[in-house]
């Protein structure tokens, strides 16, 4: 059981590295998989991912793939929006969640499969 | 067009719905960078809206702290083994799999019955 969650963490961790995005995708469906309910799993993602971001972005910045100002004017109005997207999550019933985040992953899905 | 991506972007990462999707679309295909810049400055992006979130998340008590930590280790050294292999692997390669992972639970959960 040990290793079994020891290799989602490790997977979700690659995918955050190498993809630079879905890793969030990749932790809510591991929480799920370790008995978190939706909500909950969506939510304690973003604390999982958080870290491990942290580490990624250092390492893009070391190989020099963007410069930090180059993201700086996204922010303000991202915190905007992160400011009513928690607000939205409270409220939210897990089914409405559920189905939406399945959306959320066969776009996401068809994207990574057919970048456009 | 600048607004309505970060918007967006802070708002459905803040509800876990990452995968930064919208923020690297519109890079990429608006900005016209590169891929990696566009992931790099993603990446960066969803340092102050995660942690914006998670503080909001945590007086709700939605944040399941214990398992957070458990998974974090081993994910980090994931994060150290994608960089190592982004040099050999063939990112597409990668991106398929997952995505047709993804495409397949996405299918699953949204026919499933349940809760």
């Amino acid at each position: 059981m040990r290793i079994k969650k020891i290799l989602y963490a490790l997977t979700v961790g690659i995918i955050n590295s190498a993809l630079g995005a879905g890793g969030g995708i990749a932790a809510v469906y591991a929480l799920k998989k370790n008995g978190l309910d939706q909500k909950t799993a969506q939510a304690t993602a973003l604390a999982v991912i958080l870290p491990l971001t942290a580490v990624s972005v250092v390492i893009y910045l070391l190989r020099g793939d963007f410069r930090i100002e180059e993201a700086l004017p996204f922010i303000p109005l991202g915190l905007v929006g992160a400011f009513c997207g928690t607000k939205l999550m409270k409220q939210s019933q897990n089914k409405f969640l559920r189905k939406s985040f399945a959306l959320l992953m066969i776009f996401a899905g068809l994207r990574y499969i057919f970048p456009v | 067009m600048t607004y309505i991506s970060s918007f967006l972007s802070g708002l459905l990462c803040s509800m876990g719905f990452g995968a930064g999707a919208v923020l690297i679309i519109f890079l990429t295909s608006y900005s016209g960078m590169e891929q990696t810049q566009a992931q790099g400055i993603n990446l960066f992006f969803y340092l102050p809206i995660a942690l914006f979130s998670i503080i909001k998340y945590k007086r709700e008590g939605l944040i399941d702290f214990k398992a957070a930590l458990s998974f974090i280790p081993s994910g980090l050294i994931g994060v150290l083994i994608g960089y190592a292999l982004a040099g050999f692997l063939p990112t597409n390669y990668l991106k398929t799999v997952f995505g047709l992972f993804l495409l397949a639970v996405g299918i699953k959960e949204l026919f499933s019955k349940n809760q």
